[in-house]
């Protein structure tokens, strides 16, 4: 029996949904109230009030998806959010970090600003953005973009930095011009720094949707900014876990991507049992 | 008489340390060599005495300090079109497959991509790689990687072949083979060749004349062997020849006190 069920790959998905069932298992008795008697607050009633409860969080977005089916309009501006702010800020990192990279001397002035810009807390800038570009959907996607920019920047400078020196003569003495040597050696070889940034960044996009917080008139952020208002836990977490469920939808969107650029790499152990 | 295909004159190399500017080395210094066109060359030396900075002098890789570069009578500007350079270390785009990588050079030259393809593809072929064209670097041997790359350097038909140490990095019977398939490839076209290796033995059973190096700093040829051994040779049966052996000898003899003094001012060093 424990054979069957072992951790390998083929049962990998089995184990990660089984860790979740449990994860809201444990959330719902420690939360429900009358299940157990309390050990942490005065009454039963406590627990659910602060942590909300799985059962009624479900509700709510069942509501949300199919009985009201008023998440949509919010949802919609949301994704639109983050997905412009990492298209944006992926491409602006993308070509300000193959810029900087081959222009040492800009690198060299720059230097000093690009470390002040990314050490700033850019949350803070929210309110700033929000005075520059309304409360509608531009100063939301503005933070995004300050957010991912960075990651896949840095990344990108890496990069192109480890690009390996013989792979580069090799192609200049194969006769590659300037604009060839880009697309052709110093892109391929900066793709995988790329894409590491890329899945660090799907969630700092996310982060930067959350400017919906601090203002706004729809989003996902919005409703749970107005929740919070009246202390409905279940429905902030209701929020959250919607969020983060998208979150993932995109990183794997990233990753396959990714395999599919990627094939040329090495990867461990493909030998095969016979 | 025509113009060498490669003739360096009084070429100094200083390289300065980026960090202590104090600090420079000079690497090689007065070298006059040159390539005839059609003949191939070796260069034998100690570890560390700039054999292949002449190669990247000569590729247009680097810059001299001092002195000057003329390919076929024109002093060089950037880096060498008529030269074909094989690494030392792996120089296939581990992003391509081998035959993309073999059409590289063709695409940099902007040839028609169906025309690009049938010739690397024959070029895959005359290196025995025919079957081996979707392979990526990674998934190949260190031998055919090698083989990979000679052919993405010559189906460019470069009148000059630059090579460092090519095959150092393979086993002796795949490096047999392989000194026997560039011999051949050779002696259909003659490129002149200018070889770096440190092994004196593949020096002389592939080149019309060998250059000893002296040690470094500030390395210099300091004497030149005519190889008169009949072609076409097979660099296994050449090495039991007579003539071979005394070349061997007289070379040797010369390298000998310049490899001990190389060792001795790596000791010193470290």
């Amino acid at each position: 029996m424990w054979n069957l069920i072992k951790p390998r790959p083929a049962t990998l998905r089995l184990w990660q949904l089984g860790l979740l069932v449990l994860l809201f298992l444990f959330w719902h008795v420690m939360t429900r109230p009358g299940l157990i008697p309390p050990f942490m607050f005065d009454n039963d009633k406590q627990a659910a009030f602060f942590f909300g409860e799985p059962i009624k969080i479900f509700g709510v977005i069942r509501d949300w998806f199919f009985i009201n089916a008023d998440i949509y309009q919010h949802l919609w501006v949301t994704l639109a959010e983050i997905v412009m702010a990492f298209a944006i800020g992926a491409a602006g990192g993308l070509a300000g970090g193959l810029w900087l990279a081959l222009s040492p001397m800009a690198s060299a002035i720059l230097d000093p600003y690009i470390k002040a810009m990314n050490a700033m807390p850019r949350i803070i800038l929210a309110p700033i953005f929000a005075v520059w570009f309304g409360l509608g959907m531009g100063s939301k996607v503005a933070l995004g973009v300050t957010l991912v920019f960075f990651i896949v920047f840095f990344n990108v400078y890496q990069g192109v930095k480890e690009v390996s020196p013989v792979v580069l003569s090799s192609a200049r003495m194969l006769g590659a011009s300037a604009r060839q040597l880009l697309r052709h050696v110093y892109l391929p070889s900066a793709t995988s720094w790329v894409f590491s940034s890329l899945h660090t960044s799907v969630g700092l996009a996310f982060v930067g949707a959350v400017g919906e917080y601090l203002g706004s008139s729809q989003g996902v952020g919005y409703l749970i900014l107005q929740a919070e208002g009246s202390f409905d836990i279940n429905t902030v977490m209701a929020g959250i876990l919607v969020l983060t469920a998208f979150a993932l939808v995109l990183d794997e969107m990233v990753g396959a991507i990714e395999k599919r650029l990627m094939v040329w790499q090495p990867k461990v152990g493909e030998t095969e049992k016979l | 008489m025509a113009a060498p295909a490669i003739d360096l004159q009084g070429v100094a190399c200083t390289f300065v340390s980026k960090d202590h500017p104090g600090q420079r080395y000079t690497a090689v210094q007065g070298v006059d060599l040159s390539v005839g066109a059609g003949e191939f060359v070796s260069v034998v030396g100690p570890t560390g005495c700039g054999k292949s900075t002449l190669l990247n002098v000569a590729a247009g890789l680097l810059a001299p300090s001092a002195g000057s570069v003329q390919i076929f009578g024109e002093p060089l500007t950037g880096t060498n079109r008529r030269a074909g350079y094989m690494f030392q270390a792996e120089s296939l785009m581990p992003w391509r497959t081998a035959l993309q990588n073999v059409m590289a050079g063709l695409q940099f030259q902007g040839v028609a991509q169906a025309e690009a393809r049938t010739r690397a593809q024959e070029w895959l072929a005359r290196v025995g790689l025919a079957d081996f064209g979707d392979r990526y670097p990674h998934q190949m041997s260190g031998g055919m990687r090698k083989r990979a790359s000679l052919a993405q350097t010559l189906v460019l038909d470069p009148d000059i072949i630059l090579m460092d140490e090519p095959f150092s990095a393979l086993d002796i019977q795949t490096r047999q083979l392989m000194e026997n398939e560039v011999l051949s490839l050779w002696q259909a076209k003659k490129k002149a060749v200018l070889f770096i290796t440190h092994d004196l033995d593949e020096a002389i059973a592939m080149s019309d004349r060998v250059v000893v190096m002296s040690a470094g700093p500030a390395s210099h040829p300091m004497g030149e062997f005519a190889i008169a051994v009949p072609r076409p040779r097979d660099v296994a049966e050449v090495k039991t020849q007579p003539r071979f052996l005394e070349l061997h000898a007289a070379i040797w003899g010369e390298l000998r006190e310049e490899v001990l003094k190389g060792y001795a001012q790596q000791l010193k060093k470290a």
